[in-house]
């Protein structure tokens, strides 16, 4: 095997997989990461921990895996990374670390995610777990969400000596990756739950089934239950939907939704009470990682499952790695297609939905070549099941009860990219929440940012 | 854990439960919701609070067995918790936010119809301790399904209770009583009317008529409560929105019902089923033509 080319990682085969949730990567073996460790070049002024957002030292634990020294090569990645198995698994890497990665230039970047992955798994199996701050500050903080920003905040100030104190909405922590990233991409007894118990061994106490604005709100969370700083990383928010004539009908829904019931709700397993509509022919409307995850899930309950999507393959925000992964299992791509109406019998069951072909003109603001409408163009496709993977918009729970707090025309909360600090005094926040919906890494980085933050704001206080 | 303290059989697969969920009832206000799940396996239910003691820091829930989850939550006694319960959700009822003297001034009708009468009462109970005596309109099918009937006499201004085939009270379905008390010479500035959304949607077809304003409550499928899944969304007034976040509460005359209706029986094949399996065991997995 050429040193220009990635070890190859091990995966169950797609027709396999196609009917199950099981998860689809395996990763790789000891020897296997060991020789793949053995590619990095360990440059100087690396350019793969300028490209992580939580900056990891990465040529520092591929240097250990190298050795065989699993051990230090964890303790080196938690100490800039609470999520690790989470990160190696769902991260985007080939635009991140491995997409600046020297090797890369001539050839293919060292497999830093999968490596990563290795590593942590390893750990968990040899109960290695990050070390609990030995000095306590005396100090309480508040963090809301218990998704990847929440967590990674609350793990970094608990290793400062914080008692932090996680306040989740569902029943179960872990946010988007236990009701959005579906279990076939990231196991979640085995990895995620498994990770959150790491972060429990920090100090950090969760408590669930509390929703900020409901229950109880920021301003008595500071003035009666004595939280010095508070954290919001509350996440993405309320599905958006077209707008187009039949939305409304039964077996239209949002991929929140189909999600939850699948994911959170176990919905794919007989011994859970939670109902799914599975459909025969469905649809996923969107192009992003959310529809590729809805599609999977679709076609995994049985359907024949297609992505509409109006613009091109090319633009297609999805990573490439679900995109390829989506195709290998049967998933029927419609490009360049978009939905004009829904079309539903006399009990309100979708029978079909009416599309038009489009075609790419200039670009648009976002740089991405407009979409356009081709005359006469119109057809109808035929599908019992329309889910929609269109983003969301900012939940309006927490900055409608608390005072003070700035939002921006998009009714995201304003908040300091490096500090992470709102406009109200104490309050921070990051993620979703912040910046719309992104990626899990990008809300870990602002949870880590605004970890920072905190600890400066509280030292200074 | 959220313990249940109390639990008691009102009617045939009706059931009361009071349970301790402090932060709740610390703050909850009529017209509010919570969610139950009573176990690893169970669904989110969404159900209205029927009551609250806040230095008990208890809930009462009333709920009727419709599925797999409320038929193994019927099975629950005191002592038993339920694994979680997360609230207040949605917005509190429209009067908790008017002023005493607007309050007063106002001749307010509520119309209960079945299991719709349990979150009537704490609206009732509440406008009571501000002093207001409101109008009740309570239908059951029949005499045996009538519930919280002396909660609510202790509470109501003037309590009617109509029964569908005339077992008890007045005879006829809800919308009958309200035509009689109108042409009996009552008037009202508002109707808030709670139920099955049939009768909602009769009530409001008759007060849009009447003229008279009318508030319903809607309670559609919803899995989160929190506004990320969008199960629950309505159209009102044209507009969709989102009853957990948007409601519970609506404008009747704005909702339409046939609509949600509809989107209220999206797992009735797959509810049915699994509450069949519960009570048969494994004998239904499609091909007797009644679910798929």
């Amino acid at each position: 095997m050429s040193v220009l080319e990635k070890v190859p990682v091990r995966e169950q085969e797609p027709q396999e997989r196609a009917a199950n949730f099981e998860e689809v990567c395996y990763g790789y073996n000891k020897d296997e990461a060991m020789i793949e460790a053995s590619r990095c070049i360990n440059c100087k002024n690396a350019r793969c921990v300028k490209g992580c957002p939580v900056s990891i030292d990465i040529p520092g634990f591929i240097a250990k895996v190298k050795e065989g020294n699993m051990e230090e090569a964890f303790h080196i990645i938690s100490k800039s990374s609470a999520l690790p198995a989470i990160c190696g698994r769902v991260c985007p890497q080939e635009t991140q670390c491995e997409g600046v990665c020297i090797r890369g230039v001539k050839g293919e970047a060292v497999s830093i995610g999968k490596l990563e992955r290795f590593v942590a798994d390893w750990a968990r199996e040899n109960n290695i777990a990050p070390q609990p701050a030995t000095e306590k500050k005396g100090k309480k903080v508040a963090v809301i969400g218990a998704g990847p920003a929440g967590l990674t905040c609350a793990g970094d100030l608990a290793k400062l000596g914080y008692d932090v104190t996680i306040f989740e909405a569902l029943h179960e922590a872990g946010g988007v990756l236990l009701y959005g990233i579906p279990e076939f991409r990231l196991p979640k007894d085995e990895v995620v739950k498994a990770e959150i118990e790491n972060v429990k061994k920090l100090g950090v106490k969760i408590e669930c089934n509390v929703i900020i604005g409901r229950s109880v709100t920021i301003d008595e969370l500071m003035e009666e239950e004595g939280f010095e700083a508070v954290f919001i990383g509350s996440g993405a928010g309320l599905p958006k939907f077209m707008g187009i004539p039949g939305e409304n009908a039964k077996g239209v829904f949002s991929a929140n939704e189909f999600l939850t019931r699948n994911n959170l709700m176990k919905a794919f397993r007989e011994d859970y009470d939670t109902p799914i509509h599975k459909g025969q022919k469905v649809a996923v409307v969107g192009g992003g990682n959310v529809a590729m995850d809805a599609a999977r899930t679709a076609l995994r309950l049985g359907a024949e499952t297609h992505i509409v999507y109006r613009r091109s393959e090319a633009e297609l925000p999805a990573r490439a790695e679900e995109v390829h992964h989506a195709k290998e299992e049967g998933i029927i791509f419609d490009t360049l297609t978009n939905p004009t109406e829904i079309l539903t019998d006399d009990n309100g069951d979708v029978i079909g939905m009416n599309c038009v072909r489009m075609e790419l003109g200039e670009p648009d603001a976002s740089g991405r070549r407009r979409p356009v409408e081709i005359p006469d163009s119109q057809f109808t496709m035929d599908v019992d099941t329309v889910i929609m993977a269109l983003g969301t918009s900012p939940n309006p729970l927490i900055s409608s009860t608390t005072e003070g707090l700035d939002i921006n025309k998009w009714k995201c909360i304003v908040a300091d990219e490096t500090t992470g600090a709102t406009s109200k005094p104490g309050v921070f926040a990051g993620g979703d929440a912040v910046t719309g919906a992104a990626t899990v890494i990008l809300a870990m980085g602002a949870g880590k940012a605004a970890a920072k933050g905190i600890d400066e704001y509280l030292s200074n206080k | 854990m959220y313990e249940i303290l109390a639990s008691r059989v009102l009617t045939t697969n009706i059931y009361e439960m009071v349970v301790k969920a402090p932060r709740i009832a610390a703050r909850c206000l009529p017209g509010q919701f919570l969610i139950v799940r009573m176990d690893e396996r169970g669904e989110r239910i969404p159900l209205t609070i029927c009551d609250y003691d806040r230095t008990a820091g208890t809930v009462n829930i009333v709920f009727q067995i419709v599925g797999a989850s409320t038929k193994r939550m019927a099975e629950l006694q005191t002592g038993d918790a339920f694994q979680d319960i997360v609230g207040p959700l949605g917005r509190p009822s429209e009067l908790t936010e008017m002023d005493a003297e607007e309050l007063k001034a106002k001749k307010i009708l509520f119309v209960a119809g079945g299991v719709g009468t349990a979150p009537v009462y704490p609206q009732v109970k509440w406008l009571k301790e501000q002093g207001v005596a409101a109008d009740v309109i309570v239908g059951a099918k029949t005499k045996d399904l009538l519930i919280l009937e002396p909660e609510m006499e202790a509470v109501a201004g003037n309590l009617y209770i109509t029964t569908d085939d005339g077992s008890y009270g007045r005879s006829g379905m809800v919308t009958k009583t309200i035509e009689d008390l109108v042409s009996e010479g009552k008037q009202y500035d508002v109707c808030i009317a709670i139920g099955p959304m049939i009768m909602m949607k009769f009530v409001c077809l008759l007060t849009k008529k009447l003229e008279l304003p009318t508030i319903v409550s809607m309670n559609p499928i919803m899995v989160d409560g929190t506004g990320m899944c969008g199960a629950c969304r309505l159209n009102v007034g044209g507009q969709v929105k989102f009853a957990c976040v948007d409601g519970p509460e609506f404008d009747g005359h704005q909702v339409d019902f046939d609509q949600a209706m509809k989107r209220q029986s999206i797992y009735r094949t797959e509810e049915g089923r699994a509450k069949l399996a519960l009570e048969e065991g494994e004998t239904h997995h499609g091909g007797c033509g009644n679910c798929n």
